[in-house]
């Protein structure tokens, strides 16, 4: 029982992660029709960026409310580098889907040859919270605290992204804009500053799962970001291309057959399975677990 | 081929518009004038290049040539080569010939949706007109019948303070007491706007409009009276390929 409830735990901590990643994919996808390559590279620059700080900006740290400012920190950077990239690169570039995913991709692999080209390619221990590094005893098992704290973070992202596209007016747009775009436009609304607007979402919120993702594996790495982005993608596909509340299933049964897949089979193993979940929802619901943005 | 001369101030000028796309070529040099005030019928054969002459003044597809709006304030704008939301902004409203409303939100938020920056917004004029819409503004947009959804889709246009509406086949697929209800209130509504109003059931025409704008092969083909169009069978059969006593385009 303990194993189940430790690996039940463990899977809803990753969860989160390729939630955070994922949902700001499939609003941008949703939204703009930009498959986001660059996306992984946020993750990056948020860990790196937090990793950063909690070193060298005054005030910060590796713990307490120091460490909340470094993540702060990493996920405003992550935030700015997003909203950039749409103003300079995909903005010019609507419409004209190849050009874009081409520019996403060259970003991906600049982005990270940057930050190695910095920071060099070996990993780095990333700061990590005394209470993040002790057990909680659930159902006799000892769980790591890092897991709640991704998991609340999701939560509370999850919400926080539902209520905004449910209570506000830009929320309003994206929803519309998800469905019929030109038609937004013909309203008189301006839809370039909610595509702005949603690519700097996705930047923040995949700039914290940078940082979480950092407290998670206790390192962190150029890399990293482009390897949790293969999960996330398939996050979208199975949860439908633009549904948070669609990312957020898809991610929990990502993250949960990953983990039971790897313990109870073979190490690895949980990538396969990932896959096949993949290949099964696809062939049995091609749009996705729900198609629709909240 | 044209009419008699017309008056009046022009609303919207279009001059030698060609919109060239997928591979095919329409309108091709469309030149036309709406006069403030009235509703000008903009008539045709299916693909005789109604609907993309629309969302060419609108900027919703790239286009070439030259088309202008006349303000209340008298001043002369270039809209061509501006974005379609800047276009609207002028006080320009659209409804589509396929309605596009949005089906995912209710119909008090798709009404939300079209509140415009800097204009008035007629809640109480739109729930006079369609009280069935307040009934129903709870009620997811695309769970509502073709006809209500016409109703939300005029009511994003009625909602706000516009000089111009383009709307495209608003009977398009509805009952006959339907589109007798969306004439009244187009009707109604041209007694404060201008309509450009591309239609094919010519009895909402011969109700409604003052000009006609025929359009054939991607050009126009005869400008004019529309009572005097539609007064004349030979020409309306020769231009639209129909009788004039009723029946579509």
């Amino acid at each position: 029982m303990a194993t189940v409830v430790l690996l039940a735990i463990t899977g809803l901590g990753l969860a989160a992660l390729y939630f955070l990643v994922a949902s700001g994919l499939s609003l941008i996808f949703g939204l703009m029709g930009v498959l986001n390559f660059a996306h992984g590279a946020f993750l990056t620059i948020g860990a790196y960026g937090t990793w950063w700080a909690s070193e060298n900006l005054p005030g910060a740290g590796s713990t307490g409310w120091g460490f909340v400012l470094a993540v702060v920190f990493g996920v405003a950077v992550g935030t700015l580098v997003a909203a950039l990239i749409e103003l300079a690169l995909i903005r010019p570039l609507y419409e004209r889907h190849i050009e874009q995913v081409l520019v996403t991709v060259g970003l991906s692999l600049a982005l990270v040859a940057l930050v190695r080209a910095i920071w060099g390619a070996d990993p780095h221990p990333f700061p990590r919270p005394e209470w993040t590094q002790r057990t909680t005893s659930v159902l006799g098992a000892n769980v790591p605290n890092d897991r709640f704290l991704l998991i609340g973070s999701a939560v509370v992202v999850l919400i926080a992204v539902l209520a905004f596209l449910r209570f506000t007016r830009f929320g309003l747009i994206i929803r519309a804009g998800v469905e019929n775009r030109s038609m937004v436009t013909a309203l008189g609304i301006d839809v370039r500053k909610a595509f702005t607007l949603v690519f700097a979402i996705g930047g923040a919120f995949a700039a914290l799962a940078g940082a979480l993702g950092g407290i998670y594996l206790g390192s962190i790495s150029p890399g990293q970001g482009t390897s949790l982005l293969i999960f996330a993608f398939i996050v979208v596909v199975i949860g439908g291309m633009s549904s948070i509340t669609g990312a957020a299933v898809a991610a929990v049964l990502v993250g949960l057959v990953q983990q039971f897949a790897n313990y109870y089979a073979a190490s690895g193993v949980g990538d396969l399975s990932v896959v096949l979940l993949l290949a099964v929802v696809l062939l049995t619901r091609p749009s996705g677990l729900t198609a629709r943005v909240a | 081929m044209s009419g008699p001369a017309r008056g009046g101030t022009p609303l919207l000028r279009m001059s030698d518009v060609h919109v060239r796309l997928s591979g095919s070529h329409i309108p091709q040099g469309i030149d036309l004038t709406v006069r403030r005030g009235g509703v000008t019928a903009l008539l045709g054969r299916n693909g005789a290049g109604k609907t993309t002459t629309v969302k060419a003044a609108l900027g919703l597809v790239p286009s070439t040539g030259v088309v202008e709006f006349t303000g209340d304030d008298g001043r002369t704008q270039r809209l061509s080569g501006r974005r379609t939301h800047e276009i609207v902004r002028r006080g320009i409203g659209y409804a589509p010939e396929d309605r596009e409303v949005f089906g995912g939100l209710t119909v008090a938020e798709n009404l939300t949706l079209a509140e415009r920056r800097y204009s008035t917004h007629h809640h109480d004029r739109v729930y006079e007109l369609f009280p069935e819409l307040k009934q129903r503004s709870r009620q997811l947009a695309g769970t509502l019948s073709g006809g209500q959804q016409q109703m939300v889709a005029i009511a994003r246009l009625l909602l706000n303070d516009n000089q111009l509406l383009l709307i495209d086949e608003p009977t398009k697929g509805l009952a006959p007491l339907l589109v007798a209800e969306v004439a009244d209130v187009l009707a109604r509504a041209a007694e404060e706007v201008t309509i450009l109003l591309v239609e094919q059931n010519l009895t909402v025409v011969r109700r409604m409009a003052t000009d006609a704008i025929v359009v054939d092969q991607g050009r126009v083909a005869w400008t004019g009276s529309a009572p005097d169009l539609l007064a004349d069978a030979d020409r309306t059969r020769e231009l639209l390929g129909v009788a004039t006593s009723g029946g579509h385009v």
